[in-house]
């Protein structure tokens, strides 16, 4: 029978002799190549990072096998990103390239440091999600694919952030990325009655919606939905199985850019919705993979050293960003939901 | 095991150089029918362009309310292995440390229990089980507790609390939020375990103004490292980065927001003007030898972060602009405790802390959790005189 409440595993027990020597005396860091940080502590002594991409559902074997190379090269010590990268934890110099020539023999791309594209994180999509209007895993794999280049390398502007949503619920929190893939519901949930009646608490459930749009309906036991209030977003399903949001033929993905979470230079920044619908299209989505090239090489020509997605933009302006993009500007990109009014123009001064 | 089933578009997947998670399932699946069954039924999700999944249901470990995602799927006729297909999330270390040891000590118990599918990790930061049958969670939990391991928050209460990778390894930090985050997760287990509130909460730690756990945009407590008094410079080391040829005019000071900082490009001098500086971490992050942060260091707590649903994706914002973090944290617990307490009390169901705030009012807000109001809390003051005057306020100027 477990123990109750004994808490995480002691973190102090896991970490490299180099680093409890070092704790809180770091005196600065650097790059030594892609992929691989040197941190250089007070007292002289050095840790190098080397750093691989994982797809993040991984099987026991593959956490077997970066236990070996762990082993091997790093006296079993190692870590994981915020963004789901591996990282090999070494004060040994020696290890580095030996190291990396390992990474690649099994498939792990060493990289993601500095300015480059780190891993995309992401949600469960059709691996194991209720309420997805995407995939997630294929989508992140097949944009990954296509930008391999920008993970292995470090030359970008600035850092490159993608992250992926499955649905409006934003478990991935893509809100602040730098570009942010997003699966989009786009008709209103079709309600089963019979579900409805057995086992949901048509208050909750009413209460629910963020627009109002939906209504008890006594007489019937259940509730109606008026059409033209839904949003989409998918709450109501959450509180009751009977409001079924997924749809097959018109759900499908937008894309968001501009967004960050640092404070260095600019305030953190939300993304912005640029482009409303792309279609689902498995297994490799195409046209979200090339409109996500398109954004990023967009950003390369244009953007000056060191700013990100969002900086770029806001220095050049919406406007202009929607031409040297070649997106087309929807009326489905001006906000018409509750905190729409601070994004409308209030000045004559903009460009063309 | 039966003939192996087709794929055709999840083998796509398994092309190009980066990892495949199909390759990953399938290396499961030949250990263990229920991530055999998962490659059939994603394959029919890749045909169907839907999700199979059915909604919740309760399914958990003795002792706990959360923990544990329950997962049916809607096709069990053909995927009878994943009839329950049921989730675990196991509390990770501080700042995802691990020795292989250790993990492989999960892979050993997961093997026995489970699919063999893993995330590491989860996006509140767990290491997510991923695929077990109702009658597993417990001996798994069992087995995993005599381990040294924890189960993670779920449903409506405070989520696993997660932390930036700190003083073990960056100059930058300004606290220790890998022991912070560890501290809290035990002092709050029954808050973590037990989902009383309304609904979820998050806490995350990050070191510094860059902010590498997102604790901005995903957490509704974000406790950011900053510090009070001003950078220190070390004068030889900007000669240096001088003399390797970095353009510290345009590459620092210029893109200094406040304009806080001044090249002397002759005598290769950096100045900064105390006064100016919004600490935002620029400088220090382009010139990390020469700069660092002032000596009287703490966190800014930032309240109110979330994604988009239900009210839109808010940012959290300053409710303490400064507080000093040292074990045992009590200042920040006292707090948590009142915020927490405010908003049990007031919030409705699925409402986040942030929500109620800008339902109810800052000002409410700040007076019944009895916290005093400061400039750094706003971008800038109201521009509508609609103030909600208080009886107290007529005293005062009678």
């Amino acid at each position: 029978m477990a123990k109750l409440d004994i808490g995480p595993p002691d973190y102090k027990k896991n970490l490299p002799p180099v680093i409890t020597k070092n704790y809180g005396q770091w005196k600065y860091h650097d790059y030594v190549k892609p992929g691989v940080l040197r941190h250089v502590a007070k007292s002289g002594d050095v840790l190098y990072s080397i750093r691989a991409g994982s797809p993040r559902l991984v099987s026991n074997d593959f956490i077997r096998d970066i236990c070996d190379m762990a082993d091997m090269y790093c006296n079993g010590y190692l870590r994981f990103t915020s963004r789901n990268n591996i990282e090999f934890l070494t004060d040994d110099e020696a290890m580095i390239e030996p190291l990396i020539a390992a990474c690649e023999a099994k498939g792990l791309p060493v990289g993601g440091t500095g300015h480059s594209l780190s891993n995309i994180v992401h949600t469960q999509g059709w691996v194991h999600c209720h309420t997805p209007a995407t995939d997630a895993s294929g989508i992140v794999k097949a944009v990954m694919d296509d930008l391999f280049e920008y993970f292995k390398t470090d030359d970008l502007p600035a850092r490159l952030r993608v992250a992926l949503a499955c649905c409006l619920n934003m478990c991935g929190a893509v809100h602040c990325s730098d570009i942010a893939i997003l699966g989009v519901h786009r008709t209103v949930p079709v309600i089963d009655h019979e579900i409805i009646r057995k086992g949901t608490e048509i208050p909750t459930l009413v209460a629910s919606c963020p627009t109002g749009a939906i209504r008890p309906d006594p007489k019937n036991k259940s509730v109606v939905i008026r059409d033209e209030s839904c949003m989409y977003c998918g709450n109501c399903y959450t509180m009751s199985p009977g409001m079924q949001i997924m749809d097959p033929e018109n759900d499908g993905i937008a894309i968001l850019v501009g967004g960050k979470v640092s404070n260095a230079r600019s305030l953190p920044m939300f993304s912005r919705l640029v482009i409303p619908f792309l279609p689902n299209n498995p297994p490799r989505w195409p046209e979200t993979v090339e409109a996500v090239r398109n954004i990023v090489e967009t950003w390369i020509r244009h953007a000056r050293d060191g700013e990100r997605v969002g900086e770029w933009i806001e220095r050049i302006g919406w406007e202009r960003f929607f031409t040297l993009a070649d997106i087309p500007f929807s009326d489905k990109c001006i906000d018409d939901y509750i905190f729409s009014r601070e994004t409308f123009r209030t000045t004559a001064a903009f460009k063309y | 095991m039966a003939e192996e089933k087709k794929t055709p578009q999840l083998d796509e997947l398994e092309k190009g150089p980066w990892p495949s998670f199909v390759t990953e399932i399938k290396r499961a699946a030949k250990k263990n029918p229920a991530a055999e069954d998962l490659l059939g039924l994603m394959e029919r999700s890749y045909e169907d362009r839907t999700g199979h999944w059915k909604h919740g249901g309760i399914v958990g470990v003795r002792g706990y309310g959360g923990g544990v995602i329950g997962r049916y799927t809607d096709l069990p006729e053909e995927f009878p292995h994943l009839k329950e297909f049921h989730t675990m999330r196991v509390n990770q270390p501080s700042g995802w440390f691990y020795t292989s040891d250790s993990l492989r000590e999960i892979c050993d118990i997961w093997e026995k229990h489970g699919s063999g599918l893993t995330n590491f990790h989860g996006s509140t930061g767990d290491i997510i089980l991923l695929g077990m049958k109702t009658g597993e969670l417990q001996p798994t939990f069992d087995e995993l507790s005599d381990a040294g391991y924890d189960l993670g928050g779920s449903g409506s209460d405070l989520r696993s609390p997660s932390c930036c990778v700190g003083p073990a390894r960056c100059e930058y930090a300004c606290y220790d939020t890998l022991d912070m985050c560890y501290d809290l997760t035990n002092e709050f287990q029954d808050e973590l375990h037990r989902p009383m509130w309304p609904y979820k909460f998050k806490i995350k730690m990050s070191g510094c103004a860059n902010d590498c756990v997102a604790a901005i945009a995903r957490a509704d407590c974000s406790v950011i490292g900053t510090w009070r008094d001003t950078i220190i410079i070390d004068p030889e080391e900007v000669k240096k980065y001088a003399a390797s040829g970095m353009n510290i005019q345009r590459m620092v000071c210029d893109k200094c927001p406040p304009r806080a900082l001044e090249y002397d490009a002759e005598k290769q001098e950096l100045t900064v003007n105390p006064e100016d500086c919004t600490r935002c971490m620029h400088c220090i992050n382009m010139m990390p030898r020469a700069i660092q942060p002032g000596k009287e260091r703490g966190a800014t707590i930032l309240l109110g972060g979330k994604a988009t649903i239900v009210k839109s994706a808010f940012m959290s914002w300053v409710i303490v602009p400064f507080m000093k973090m040292e074990p045992p944290y009590d200042e920040f617990k006292d707090l948590i405790r009142r915020i927490w307490d405010w908003w049990d009390e007031n919030g409705k169901t699925r409402e986040r802390i942030g929500e109620l705030i800008y339902r109810v009012g800052m000002t409410t807000f700040l007076k019944e959790v009895g916290l005093p109001a400061a400039p750094q809390m706003v971008f800038r003051p109201r521009a509508n005189p609609y103030v909600f005057w208080q009886p107290e306020d007529f005293a005062e100027h009678k």
